[in-house]
């Protein structure tokens, strides 16, 4: 038992992120106990054995079980209302992808709205600077939220990178849209 | 410490001479990673600080965080490293009850160590021996595992000593420094 060999490789549950033994704490466990069954079902069989839960259970009073139990359903609705509140502003949010002239014929364009959908921004403009071999960077937008710069008109590349790349956007809430110069456009 | 999620500051290098600091710092202070010092800490691998809020430093090896330091209080280390190393520090534990308040950021009470699923060092129901034959003073760093659990699930300092637990058996035992599922835990280093 002493002589395990370091570093322990752990696995950690792929929707709640603890490890699978710590499932049953978080608001997820039933979907997580799902996740377990079919990626590691050795590891689910010794966890979720009726002799593991009949364990877990004589070793609180009722009382305290009771309190568990209740606990947990809150915690459960908890999550499910974030889940609920994370799917809607994911069904709202725009991805603006902005067109705007810099000099005469130089443009840049900026993208918007990207990290309501959980997109690592930065990540992102990393993978946008090398996919189109251009110069691309992060700044934050006044009202909150963050803004990807890249050099180049690539409105309609992006675009299509966008829907092809990230799962997540859907194509209905990506937007092209064009900032010209004042100048330009009053005349 | 980590009850909120929490953004990352700036990261910055560490240079070599403070590396090689916290190098000897971390051995100082937990003299069982020794054999395994260079692969946690890799002497020619660049050491990353991260600036979390409240004036709270993590140290990252890439994308792996590794301890985390409020100020100049001592380094605690990150519960993914105590899981790969779970032998090398001090360790308490819970009984079963007392693990959803933990996982809530509960300052841990001194029943939840005391009671029957409990253990301390020189436990008498621990006849392995895994929870120590040294008792541990108030402000140590430790590492606390839950009845029934193969790993940690909060790492902390103590604000009472252990023999002091037994005598008392009430009380705060340990603030909540970082647990499973806190903001530290969920942070991304990516
Ligand atoms: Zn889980």
């Amino acid at each position: 038992m002493a002589t395990a060999t370091y570093p322990i490789q752990v696995t950690y549950c792929g929707i709640c992120s603890l490890p699978p033994e710590y499932c049953e704490f978080g608001g997820t466990t039933k979907k997580c106990e799902e996740w377990l069954e079919e990626k590691l079902p050795d590891m689910h069989s010794k966890l979720y054995s009726q002799e593991v839960l009949e364990q877990n259970m004589s070793a609180l009073s009722v009382d305290a079980q009771k309190r568990a139990e209740k606990d947990s359903q809150k915690k459960a609705a908890r999550a499910e209302a974030a889940s609920a509140k994370l799917a809607e502003t994911r069904a709202t949010s725009k991805v603006l992808i902005k067109r705007i002239e810099r000099n005469k014929r130089k443009y840049v364009t900026a993208v918007q709205g990207l990290e309501a959908f959980g997109l690592d921004i930065k990540k992102v403009a990393k993978d946008f600077g090398k996919k189109f071999a251009t110069g691309s960077s992060v700044t934050k937008v006044p009202g909150g939220g963050e803004e990807i710069t890249v050099q180049g008109d690539l409105s309609d590349d992006i675009f299509d990178y966008v829907v092809e790349n990230y799962k997540d956007v859907p194509e209905d809430n990506l937007e092209c849209i064009e900032d010209k110069k004042k100048k330009k456009a009053d005349g | 410490m980590f009850k909120k999620d929490i953004t990352p500051g700036a990261k910055s290098k560490v240079k070599s001479s403070v590396q090689r600091t916290i190098r000897s710092k971390v051995l100082e202070q937990y003299p069982l990673l020794e054999p395994y010092i260079e692969d946690i800490l890799p002497k020619k691998e660049q050491l990353d600080l991260v600036k979390l809020p409240d004036r709270i430093a993590l140290y990252a090896l890439g994308t792996t965080p590794l301890f985390f330091q409020h100020m100049d209080d001592p380094l605690l280390p990150h519960l993914t490293l105590i899981h790969r190393y779970p032998r090398c520090f001090p360790t308490l534990r819970i009984d079963r009850g007392a693990i959803r308040f933990v996982l809530s950021g509960a300052t841990l009470m001194t029943p939840g160590l005391t009671s029957p699923g409990g253990r301390l060092p020189n436990d008498p129901n621990d006849a392995e021996g895994r929870y120590g034959k040294k008792e541990l003073e108030a402000g140590e760093v430790v590492v606390i595992e839950a009845e029934g659990k193969e790993h940690a699930c909060m790492v902390g300092v103590l604000k009472v000593g252990t023999e002091e637990m037994k005598r008392v058996k009430k009380g705060q035992a340990c603030e909540a420094g970082h647990y499973l599922g806190d903001g530290l835990w969920s942070l991304s280093l990516g």
